[in-house]
């Protein structure tokens, strides 16, 4: 049998995996891999940081459905991972990290570029594995596919030392994954779903709180036929964002403490929850003993540990989103669809009474929910929108219209700005023939920027639409509301950098816009502009604040929806 | 003092399980009482006896479940396990106190191991309860040192069969 590098062996590896694009950057530990790279049957994209790979890859895997790759070096290369392996563990990412690691004899003599991989991202990944010999490497990056795309999906990492990247194998295809402490659960029991029928049935004010669960789990079709069946309001948390289509009658938004009003009550208000593929996050609940007072729990979820974690359910039921729905459908049948008309009509009065607003001046500063909503309205239907994280993360997801789910990407659970400019590159790489629209703050865009050489180098044209107000805004927004408006550290300047021109240093297109009257035009050069990448910066009122809002550990039942409601 | 429960969990012998399994235990704030490991009966596989606070402990199983070198979690119910502990305890014991320490050792099957002249080293080993009980006699002595195994614990043979059988 031929014998090949350990090196080979992962690149083969990984084109067993059906890999078409990765994301990295070479070093010292992990340099043998780069070397069969050049002949592998994937595409490399070279980041200019491991984080934006991180992100890059996480962006891939949310627009494909597929595992994300990214490829570091050892040591800081590894340590730059760890937030975007963060970020994949808090959002159910399915990424596969590959590490290299310095010599088996030097591991523990802090060794140049030497860190403790395994020991840093264990808390960080769904599991990691430190690989001692080239046999191993076709079956553990087997075992990390697997781990990453079934059950609670998330991101695993594989650490290479230098010489068993270097040793001489034999190659052996993987032998079909089985580990003894794995195995998901994924069809539901048949006795939970008709107790949750049975709930259902008897609810007058059913709520379905849906999450990014479905879109994991490909349930959207089963979430739409649902929600006919029943008749049920459908409530889509930050990650659940085009679950069911935003046009779609039953859909109330967002929930939470940047909900939508209608939503957020519809759940306070509500006997029954039927939460699918959600975890009852705090920026839903806000203060978990107020949340939801007079409401009975269904709480289905593929990971056993989020039932009962926040809320404990009446009805828990453990499996995939997508199989449970389907089983609630047929479980629901032919029983006639339910009116709920006197909880509709609730719903629609609040809905009349506190609509999303904002107070565009023909004159005045430019407001960013202005600047969201022309380019929602000119882009195109089937554009995937990558936002960081922030005030105009929020206003992306209360004021875009998603149609489909895997075209609203975003950093819910971790947070991480800096997160929309990498993730747009990697969502672009995987769909390359739809429109990808970055909706990035001025302070998320400094943490990462240098990623648009990379799409610029790689020719990846994503656009960029980049809200300039000049500061930190949710951090600014909440030293006005909590903090006596004492502006710690939150100021970025409005001059710096001209970001047209550091746009156009790194081979993008820069445009800009200040004034009402040159936001249409600038929109449309900017998706006009299919060559290059593109960033539009918008300058727009610092001043203004994301509402409605519940103030933090607050009880839901207290909406701002305004600043006089302050 | 909080209610304590044990868990028996069933983990694949590779590198870092222990650490693993520490690290999800310090990042959920969850409290261990204490804990022991070594091999289990079947091969390639180490048994873990897990002393936790009640109040956390579906939690705790449902968060070691998804570890995925953990392969089984038994919780063992106190009225049908076995719970044992080892310890070694040196006391002060001049030539005055020594048959004094020695009689109420022998109350407690105390196994005396190292014997100075101002002190004695006993093991005793026995439930958790036995080991406080001791230890509270011989406090007043003077504990000089003091080390425990950590709790180890297994499920009896179902009772109720065993007795039918016998009639």
């Amino acid at each position: 049998m031929g014998m090949i590098t350990g090196a080979e062996i992962l690149i083969k590896a990984l084109e067993y995996q059906e890999v078409e694009t990765a994301f990295g950057i070479p070093g010292g530990a992990i340099l043998p891999a780069y070397d069969p790279l050049i002949d592998a049957g994937f595409r490399h994209i070279l980041a200019r940081h491991e984080q934006g790979a991180g992100h890059m890859a996480e962006g891939y895997a949310w627009a494909t459905g597929k595992v994300g790759v990214a490829i570091a070096t050892s040591g800081p290369g590894a340590t730059n991972l760890v937030t975007p392996l963060a970020d994949a563990l808090m959002d159910s990412v399915p990424i596969v990290a590959i590490t290299g690691q310095v010599p088996t004899h030097a591991v523990g003599n802090d060794a140049f570029q030497e860190a403790h991989t395994t020991g840093i991202t264990m808390p960080a990944t769904k599991h990691n594995y430190f690989v001692t010999h080239a046999e191993e490497i076709a079956q553990t990056v087997a075992e990390a596919f697997h781990l990453a795309s079934t059950g609670r999906p998330g991101p695993v990492l594989v650490d290479i030392p230098k010489d068993v990247l270097n040793a001489r194998v034999p190659w052996r295809d993987p032998e079909p994954v089985a580990m003894p402490g794995y195995r998901p659960t994924t069809s539901p029991h048949p006795r939970r779903i008709r107790e949750a029928i049975r709930l259902i049935e008897s609810a007058e004010r059913p709520v379905l709180y849906v999450g990014g669960g479905i879109i994991k789990a490909g349930g959207s079709e089963a979430l739409a036929a649902f929600a006919r069946m029943t008749n049920m309001p459908v409530i889509t948390t930050l990650m659940g964002r085009g679950a069911i289509s935003d046009h779609n009658p039953n859909t109330l938004g967002m929930p939470g403490m940047h909900g939508l009003y209608a939503a957020t009550t519809a759940m306070q208000k509500a006997d029954l929850l039927v939460a699918i593929g959600v975890r009852f996050d705090d920026r839903v609940t806000g203060d978990p003993d107020a949340f939801a007072p007079f409401a009975k729990v269904i709480h289905a979820d593929i990971d056993p540990a989020e039932i009962g974690k926040v809320r404990a359910p009446e009805v828990p039921i453990v499996g995939d989103a997508r199989l449970i729905l389907e089983a609630m459908c047929e479980r629901w049948g032919d029983t006639p669809t339910p009116e709920l008309e006197k909880w509709w009509t609730t719903i629609r009065t609040w809905q009349e009474r506190h609509p999303l607003r904002f107070d565009q001046q023909v004159d005045g500063p430019l407001k960013p929910q202005h600047v969201i909503s022309r380019l929602r309205d000119r882009a195109d239907d089937d554009a995937i929108v990558v936002s960081g994280v922030g005030q105009h993360q929020m206003w992306a997801s209360q004021y875009w219209r998603f149609d489909q789910p895997r075209h609203w990407i975003n950093s819910g659970g971790l947070g991480t700005m800096g997160f929309a400019v990498p993730a747009a590159i990697g969502a672009k790489a995987g769909m390359p023939d739809q429109q990808v629209i970055a909706v990035d703050g001025d302070g998320c865009f400094q943490m990462t920027v240098q990623e648009l050489i990379t799409a610029a180098y790689e020719r990846i044209p994503i656009k960029v639409a980049l809200f300039n107000n000049a500061a930190h805004g949710m951090v600014r927004q909440w030293q006005r509301l909590f903090y006596n408006e004492r502006f710690s550290a939150s100021d970025l300047g409005q001059q710096l950098p001209d970001y047209p021109k550091l746009a156009e240093s790194m081979g993008c297109a820069g445009l800009r816009a200040t004034r009402v009257d040159e936001v249409d035009h600038v929109i449309e050069t900017m998706l006009e502009i299919d060559d290059r990448p593109v960033v539009a910066e918008f300058v727009v009122d610092r001043d203004e604040m994301v509402f409605p809002m519940v103030p933090a550990g607050g009880s839901n039942d207290i909406v701002l929806n305004g600043p006089e409601d302050l | 003092m909080t209610e304590q429960q044990v868990l028996s969990v069933l983990v694949e012998n590779k590198p870092g399980v222990l650490a693993r399994v520490s690290s999800l235990f310090a990042r959920r704030g969850f409290n261990i009482h204490s804990l022991a490991v070594g091999p289990a009966a079947e091969p390639g596989l180490s048994k873990m006896t897990i002393v936790v606070r009640a109040p956390e402990l579906e939690q705790v199983k449902k968060q070691l479940h998804k570890l995925v070198n953990v392969v089984k979690i038994t919780e063992l119910d106190p009225g049908s396990s076995i719970e044992r502990e080892i310890m070694l305890v040196r006391v002060r014991a001049n030539s005055r106190q020594r048959s004094e320490v020695l009689q109420l050792a022998t109350i407690f099957r105390a196994t005396p191991v190292d014997v100075g002249v101002d002190s004695i080293t006993f093991m005793v080993t026995g439930s958790p309860t036995k080991l406080n009980d001791l230890l509270e006699l011989i406090r007043p002595f003077g504990l000089v040192d003091l080390v425990k195994s950590g709790r180890i614990a297994m499920n009896r043979e179902p009772k109720a069969r065993k007795l039918k059988a016998v009639g």
